[in-house]
């Protein structure tokens, strides 16, 4: 049995755990408990501190793993060692909380010295009136236009499995780069 | 949709820079602590600023630029009260009291002066309204804001700068044991002192600053100043876990070939969801 695993990180609130919960053919498994930092506990009551565990079974011989991880800058620890090995990830960003995208670009560029592998930006809450546009985001997460922002909604498989598939073009596009 | 936020999050050089880019028109508006702001744009460049309720009608912007003197002002401001900008305009031009240029130049000149003060802000919120346009009598410009651009950024140099030297509020300081410079030589302030009396490694520079009622700005910039004194040493906080041993890479594929497949796999299970 091969595993291979895609991280899914970003900031406080974005959004990880339910994207994963969307997908995972399994409960997620997550480590969550009660927020003490009051900034914190206005925005939800539990957050992630360890990580969030979700399965995709592809075949009897491989299964893909997404791990979500903990958007306290607290557990940052935890990242480098959840980086190990994986095959992308995805950066999932609030559209509606602009006072994150600053930490959302040093996550960014955090797990990019960690690995240099192939990476999207979902643009997270998208359905909401106050969410940002994808352009305005582009701009103010400074993002290179190569770089794939995607609209997402972390309830709505569609858009998740979009973010999903969006990853797995660029990583076979990298593959395809690396053969000429 | 919603391009609003908090000046805490984004400086108003990052607005301009994010304007410029996406050749915006509409106005920015900022809510200060005291006043506010309306900055109007058309396809990403200056055309127009109201700060507070300070008179920026053409008047007294001249008169400001000192194409007009106070009597002169004061004249127009009682004799021609009904009078648009436009039409007291093209009045100054047509009576050969100033050029057309000098009129531009007097509103690039307040505007840009706007714009330049707006650039102290930190705290306030801004949105950015897409249909809100100047008031229709007003005379705007087109001013390009690379430049304003630049200006910004040298002010904010200082705090990247800063945060370079202090990437992380959430490190803890500890009293260097044999500090190279004598103690009693050294002269603190009292922002420094309330700081130095906060410092112990079981504390985030975090925490201090909020114990001592410090913005980032300030503590990093006292930080940063004990740091070069040779005082105190940055150190992760007491009780902080340590890193785990490094897992081991989960990914065993062997080749490039079965990389693809192994993704193109992956690919066609997703898109079976």
């Amino acid at each position: 049995m091969q595993t291979v695993k895609m991280v899914v990180t970003g900031p406080f609130s974005a959004g990880k755990t339910e994207f994963i919960r969307s997908v995972s053919e399994i409960d997620v498994v997550s480590t969550e408990r009660k927020v003490s930092a009051d900034g914190e506990r206005a925005v939800k009551n539990a957050t992630t501190v360890a990580m969030d565990f979700g399965r995709i079974t592809v075949d009897e011989d491989l299964v893909l793993y997404l791990f979500g991880t903990p958007g306290q800058k607290r557990f940052d620890f935890m990242w480098e060692i959840l980086s190990e090995g994986m095959l992308g990830f995805i950066v999932m960003v609030d559209s509606t909380r602009p006072e994150t995208f600053r930490e959302a670009r040093s996550i960014l560029e955090t797990f990019r010295a960690y690995a240099p592998t192939p990476y999207v930006v979902a643009a997270n809450k998208q359905d909401m009136s106050d969410a940002w546009d994808i352009e305005d985001m582009r701009h103010a997460l400074r993002l290179d236009g190569k770089v794939k922002l995607l609209p997402c909604v972390a309830s709505d498989k569609t858009t998740v499995k979009n973010v999903l598939l969006e990853l797995l073009y660029s990583i076979l596009a990298e593959m395809d780069g690396g053969d000429k | 949709m919603a391009l609003r936020g908090n000046l805490r999050d984004f400086t108003v050089t990052q607005l301009l820079n994010l304007i410029n880019l996406a050749h915006k028109s509409g106005t920015l508006v900022i809510e200060g602590p005291n006043e506010a702001a309306k900055v109007s744009f058309r396809d990403g460049k200056l055309a127009y600023a109201q700060i507070g309720q300070e008179d920026n009608r053409l008047a007294s912007v001249l008169h400001r630029s000192n194409k007009l003197t106070t009597g002169q002002l004061r004249a127009i401001q009682t004799r021609a009260v009904q009078v648009s900008d436009k039409e007291l305009g093209l009045l100054l031009i047509n009576a050969g009291y100033m050029s057309q240029d000098d009129i531009l130049n007097s509103l690039q000149s307040y505007f840009t002066d706007v714009v330049r003060r707006l650039f102290t802000w930190v705290e306030g919120f801004f949105r950015f309204e897409n249909e809100m346009t100047p008031p229709d009598d007003r005379i705007t410009v087109r001013l390009d804001l690379e430049n304003l651009i630049i200006e910004g950024a040298r002010q904010l140099r200082e705090w990247e700068q800063l945060q370079d030297e202090i990437p992380s509020l959430d490190m803890a300081l500890k009293f260097i044991e044999r500090p190279g410079t004598s103690m009693q030589k050294m002269n603190l302030s009292v922002e420094e002192w309330r700081v130095v009396s906060y410092i112990n490694p079981r504390n985030t520079i975090q925490q201090i600053a909020s114990a001592a009622k410090m913005s980032d700005l300030e503590i990093r910039r006292i930080v940063y100043g004990l740091l070069q004194a040779g005082l105190v040493e940055v150190v992760r906080p007491e009780g902080a876990p340590q890193a785990a041993e490094r897992a081991r890479p989960q990914v065993t594929v062997q080749n490039r070939e079965e990389q693809k497949s192994l993704v193109n796999r992956l690919i066609t299970r997703i898109r079976s969801i």
